[in-house]
């Protein structure tokens, strides 16, 4: 929790991580990959304030004290969602595995929750995996990585047939909170990781399930922000919107803000933290204390009060998650500005 | 002007095809060397090693195909440097082939030219957003604004640039052409032009933040690299 001239915060980290990416987890003759993953998120670190700026050796491995300390103590987290990353092409344990997790979310089980993930190319052993998995850690969600490399794939798409099986057995499980990567980072080759149209199909064919586009589509904010006033079962996870823009580029991240407020709305923002790609602190006190500039550039987008940082920061989250929210950082006016709802077919790719 | 003065012009023409800016203002030509005999040596560096291989690839073959149109020069070697896909990509480019030669049975051309086709109407949409809101500033109506031709253009960098991306799509520019249009082409009304704008102000605010980070990541790795070297000497 934060409390911030007599204002209370309930805190939900809706993304963030526990890796391990040392050499010795590096899979041998993948060692460029595994090295270069880390230093480009390492990289991604720099975009935060600089005293909060760690060595590549303590990026590549903290331990849990780093973690109990920066998230719980340091980071006013109350909560804190695991999304599973498993890139075993790289890691030889996992980058960080729903099983190492869990260890965390045993030890600490009214703060944490580990997401599980999935992979449509894993056919029946898939399937098999997701069921034990959803039964062992009682899954609420999952992350999915449309980018990533299985046996000479460099990808996947939520069209296709498989992932509509894993779908069906998610609603099927009760596991109603999918988490879909639509950002950097990740090599797309023949499929666009980028390219947000597979959540707008499987959003409209799955209305009772909730999608939660990760980094919002970065750097395809557009057609991420079309797609979503037209899905009313699709949010905005704002992991690497707070943590790389409001420090470094603060007009851009007003902007963004500006245009995620009209389009999408307060009550479908998810503010996440990405750590250990930066400090929960420094972004829950930033987006507490930040206010949109005054000039005319910014004059008609939403403005965002108080009561829509208590939503983003932690009431929307703890929504989708079934999250106890104790009565003082409860908001007594619901009314939240809606979004656009034009028909958004801006920029036809056809 | 010397040969590399042309070179280093002729790749002040070449965009970005995800940021519509030149790559030479972004800071991706690291190096271009000119020998006596005019062979000329292109070194382009991304923000991230893992910056994606098909804009990565248009960058290095538009850089190569705008500088082999100077006729005095020779033989080009255009290098992606640290870049995971780098060998691939260089590789292709030396031969003169396209980006699914140089990832054989993993994509094909046509969904490259369908990925920079999107981009190009992004790139025509936010800029004409830019001259718009300047006419709007002006005092301009609505009406006013959808009613420009292209001739009524006032001749600077943004207007320059759309007249070239809507020859490159097909979109008419003759001087009696509407001055703004929809993605597809067609003219945009007057009623249509809050909503037109407040999209086009999204597409544009997406390609300057990506263009943020981009440089702020290329900053760091530079920032890096030049600490790493310090260290190693």
């Amino acid at each position: 929790m934060y409390s911030h001239n007599g204002d209370n915060f309930f805190v939900v980290d809706g993304h963030l991580h526990f890796w391990d990416a040392s050499p010795a987890n590096w899979v041998s003759g993948q060692e460029q990959y595994a090295k270069g993953w880390i230093e480009c998120f390492h990289a991604y670190m720099g975009l935060g304030p600089e005293e909060t700026h760690w060595p590549i050796e303590k990026f590549q491995k903290y331990s849990e004290d780093d973690f109990v300390k920066d998230v719980f103590e340091d980071g006013h987290v109350d909560v804190g969602i695991f999304q599973s990353t498993y890139l075993k092409e790289w890691y030889s344990e996992g980058f960080n595995t729903l099983e190492k997790n869990a260890e965390l979310v045993e030890k600490y089980p009214d703060r944490l929750i580990a997401n599980g993930r999935w992979d449509p190319r894993e056919g029946e052993a898939g399937l098999r995996q997701l069921e034990e998995d959803a039964k062992r850690y009682n899954l609420q969600g999952v992350k999915l990585y449309t980018a990533e490399w299985y046996q000479g794939s460099r990808g996947w798409s939520l069209k296709s047939p498989e992932s509509q099986r894993f779908l069906e057995k998610c609603q099927e499980l009760g596991i109603k909170n999918i988490h879909v990567h639509k950002g950097p980072t990740i090599w797309p080759l023949d499929k666009d990781a980028f390219d947000v149209s597979d959540v707008d199909y499987v959003a409209t064919n799955f209305p009772e399930l909730n999608f939660i586009v990760e980094h919002v589509g970065l750097p395809r904010i557009e057609d991420f922000c079309f797609m979503a006033t037209q899905e009313p079962n699709v949010y905005a996870g704002l992991a690497v919107v707070i943590g790389g823009l409001m420090h470094a580029r603060p007009r851009f991240f007003a902007k963004v803000m500006g245009e995620l407020l009209f389009w999408v709305g307060e009550d479908k923002m998810l503010w996440a933290s990405d750590y250990a790609i930066w400090e929960p602190r420094w972004q829950v006190e930033g987006f507490v204390d930040w206010t949109s500039p005054e000039d005319v550039e910014f004059s008609d987008y939403p403005r965002l009060t108080t009561d829509g940082k208590k939503k983003i920061l932690g009431l929307n989250a703890a929504k989708l998650y079934g999250i106890d929210v104790p009565e003082e950082f409860q908001i007594s006016d619901e009314a939240g500005e809606p979004a656009a709802r034009e028909d958004a077919q801006l920029v036809d790719s056809a | 002007m010397n040969t590399r003065a042309r070179v280093l012009e002729a790749l002040s023409k070449v965009h970005d095809p995800e940021l519509d800016e030149p790559i030479t203002s972004l800071g991706f030509v690291t190096s271009c060397e000119v020998s006596p005999d005019s062979e000329v040596e292109i070194v382009l560096r991304l923000p991230t090693p893992q910056c994606a291989p098909n804009f990565a690839y248009l960058m290095a073959a538009d850089a190569r195909n705008a500088v082999r149109r100077l006729p005095e020069v020779g033989r080009i070697e255009v290098r992606l440097e640290d870049h995971y896909t780098g060998e691939e990509i260089n590789a292709a480019i030396a031969r003169g082939d396209g980006f699914a030669a140089a990832f054989p049975g993993e994509t094909d051309d046509d969904q490259l030219d369908t990925l920079r086709e999107l981009f190009q109407r992004k790139a025509l949409v936010a800029r004409q957003a830019r001259l718009c809101k300047a006419l709007l500033a002006d005092g301009l109506t609505p009406e006013q604004v959808t009613e420009r031709r292209v001739a009524d253009l006032r001749d600077d960098a943004d207007a320059r640039r759309c007249l070239e991306l809507r020859g490159q799509l097909g979109i008419g520019c003759d001087p009696d052409s509407p001055a703004f249009v929809a993605p597809n082409g067609e003219p945009v009304a007057a009623h249509e032009l809050t909503l037109w704008l407040r999209k086009a102000r999204l597409v544009r605010t997406s390609l300057d933040v990506n263009g943020s980070i981009c440089r702020s990541l290329l900053q760091i790795r530079s920032r890096r690299g030049a600490e790493l070297e310090k260290v190693g000497t």
